[in-house]
């Protein structure tokens, strides 16, 4: 079993989402994505001060398999996209909980992110999923 | 090594002919260029021996298996080459009056009524020049249709999430959003998900059926009537209609439009970029917008349709009609079938996917939908020798380079993990399919006994296991001359 942080929220689409105290959140693709999609060879992220929906496309990754459009797990306001990964997109396979983050959201309702799964609920669809 | 690499000063092909110098006297030195053209400067007999070993490193039908899932690497009948060079075919100006083109206009129209034939569409138009270009020319109708009704509202095109990557490009490039379905557990369309999300902003969906994941989709009926209630159309993707040659019209599973890859069913040469020849059908509501030229018969006579005759069509894809040489290539092998021809295609292509993936299950593998029949392709799983020995899709597809088959379509559709997508076509035969079963047990063997042999492979050719992120990282495609 892949690794499924305790303090994040989850998405069935394998976001991840962290909220902080200010209401702003970061977004990433989970460690089981990552895997499932290999190695990334590029990464596009979004402009700062692009309002988002939920479940809006608002990033690509792209990795040796596939392209993926990642989705935005709730609405808000992008605050910054991760301009790191233009020159390191590994870091989405190395880190993706940390330097691997993809956007920071200005989070436009934070009630949305309790609908998003726990780490036990995401644990449970990805295993699941598997079967 | 380059052929620029092999390059001295003054070498020529004429190297122990006496050199004349040109005389260029007559053209006007406006017209003459004034430095040389930065080529290559070999022996005819450099020049000859390169591309001969180049030649040589080709991989293609005519040497081994090629069971590359979706994309139909059947034989090509050299019959179809040889009629189609013949030289009243060769020598025609496409500038040259009708009049004077009858016969290959005679075989266009003919090519034309066959496919409306064997599709069940109202009209063909035969020009667009490869399957993606069919792919834009068939939503560029859709879009014209909604358009000439003042439709506008329609910005969406629903695509699955089992479709190949070029139906979601078609629907961007023709300004329209892509909304995804996702796939049921037995490979359908998720009937459901397609009912929440068509509405009035629907313009279409763009299905393959038989689907990426080499099955067909069972309740095609029913998808018509949700997307056709809506006020939307149906895009039928022909990647894999040598499934059902003959078999079942897309035309009568409710298709309003529909592209077909001649390079693919109708059996003319691809693998190496083309040229491929990408014609569409349509549905009477879409046959105003087809693109042109078309040919059509007058009394005795073979004449075009252009744009005078069209006016509400989508325009020109290409120069005059498009690849020609492969439009007269299919025609030939449409002719060669006949109507009991089509039928057989489609009979022993799914029998030889049908048989090949027995034999593959019953050697261990498994199969990704092992309780449905295959159509003419079928998907193997290796999630479980991922996750017991350590070798992926990626290492039996290098492995198999080893044993001289190309390696089938791998992580395609992505729905499947660590898939590989095998359409072994009808033209193989028994012996050959039981060739490619027992190289695909022993690199199982290998997988248990060594699996380095897998990781480390292709180990027989040119070039060992590539980069593949480097390669797309850095990517560098250009040679640039080393500084003196």
């Amino acid at each position: 079993m892949s690794n499924i942080p305790a303090d994040l929220k989850y998405t069935k689409s394998h976001e991840w989402l962290k909220l902080a105290a200010d209401g702003t959140a970061l977004v990433g693709i989970t460690e089981h994505a990552q895997d499932q999609l290999g190695d990334m060879v590029y990464v596009e992220v979004p402009d700062a001060g692009r309002s988002v929906k939920a479940n809006e496309a608002c990033a690509v990754v792209e990795s040796v398999k596939a392209a993926s459009d990642v989705y935005a797990p709730v609405a808000g306001d992008v605050i910054e996209g991760n301009a790191g990964l233009a020159d390191a997109p590994e870091s989405v396979n190395q880190d993706p909980y940390g330097s691997g983050w993809l956007l920071k959201l200005k989070v436009a309702d934070t009630a949305a992110v309790d609908a998003l799964m726990d780490a036990a609920a995401y644990a449970a669809f990805v295993a699941a999923e598997e079967h | 090594m380059l052929i620029f690499e092999q390059s001295r000063p003054g070498r020529a092909a004429t190297a122990q002919s006496p050199l004349h110098s040109q005389d260029c006297a007559d053209i006007p030195t406006s017209q003459l260029r004034t430095d040389a053209p930065s080529l290559p400067e070999v022996s005819e007999l450099q020049a000859v021996r390169h591309y001969t070993r180049l030649s040589q490193k080709n991989f293609s039908i005519d040497t081994n298996f090629y069971p590359l899932g979706s994309c139909t690497m059947k034989y090509n009948p050299r019959a179809c080459n040889t009629l189609a060079m013949l030289p009243g075919f060769l020598a025609r100006h496409p500038l040259g009056p009708a009049s004077a083109g009858q016969g290959f206009m005679a075989c266009l129209y003919e090519l034309q009524e066959m496919l409306k034939e064997v599709t069940g569409m109202q009209a063909v138009s035969l020009t667009p020049a490869a399957g993606a270009q069919g792919e834009f020319a068939g939503v560029a109708m859709i879009r014209a249709y909604h358009v000439a009704r003042n439709d506008t509202a329609r910005t969406e095109i629903l695509v699955p999430d089992a479709a190949h990557g070029t139906n979601p490009a078609t629907a961007t490039m023709c300004g329209y959003t892509v909304h995804e379905i996702p796939t049921d557990k037995q490979g359908d369309v998720d009937l459901d998900a397609l009912k929440a999300a068509v509405g009035p902003h629907t313009a279409g969906i763009m299905l393959t059926n038989p689907s990426t994941l080499g099955i067909f989709e069972r309740r095609i009926k029913d998808i018509a009537k949700i997307v056709h209630d809506a006020g939307g159309l149906l895009y039928y993707d022909g990647a894999n209609l040598n499934a059902i040659l003959g078999k079942v019209r897309p035309g009568d599973m409710g298709f309003d439009v529909i592209h077909m890859n001649l390079h693919k069913t109708f059996s003319t040469p691809h693998g190496g970029g083309g040229p491929g020849a990408g014609p569409v059908g349509v549905s009477a509501r879409l046959e105003p917008f087809l693109p042109v030229p078309m040919v059509g018969i007058d009394g005795d006579e073979y004449v075009w349709i252009t744009e005078k005759e069209k006016p509400q069509s989508i325009g020109r894809l290409s120069a005059f009609m498009g690849n020609a040489g492969v439009l007269l290539r299919a025609y030939i092998y449409a002719r060669m079938l006949g109507h009991e021809g089509m039928h057989r295609v489609a009979e022993y292509a799914t029998l030889n996917a049908n048989y090949l993936m027995a034999k593959l299950r019953d050697a261990g593998f498994d199969v990704a939908f092992p309780n449905r029949r295959a159509t003419h392709e079928f998907i193997v799983t290796l999630k479980k020798q991922e996750k017991e020995l350590g070798t992926s899709a990626m290492d039996f597809a290098k492995r198999l380079l080893d044993f001289g088959y190309h390696a089938p379509t791998t992580y395609f559709p992505m729905l499947v993990p660590e898939c590989l997508l095998i359409e072994p076509s009808e033209t193989e035969a028994k012996e050959d399919l039981d060739g490619f079963v027992a190289a695909m047990v022993r690199i199982l063997d290998e997988a248990r006994s060594t699996p380095e042999v897998l990781k480390e492979a292709p180990h027989t050719q040119p070039v060992r296991r590539l980069d593949d992120v480097r390669a797309a990282r850095e990517l560098d495609l250009t040679w640039k001359a080393p500084a003196a």
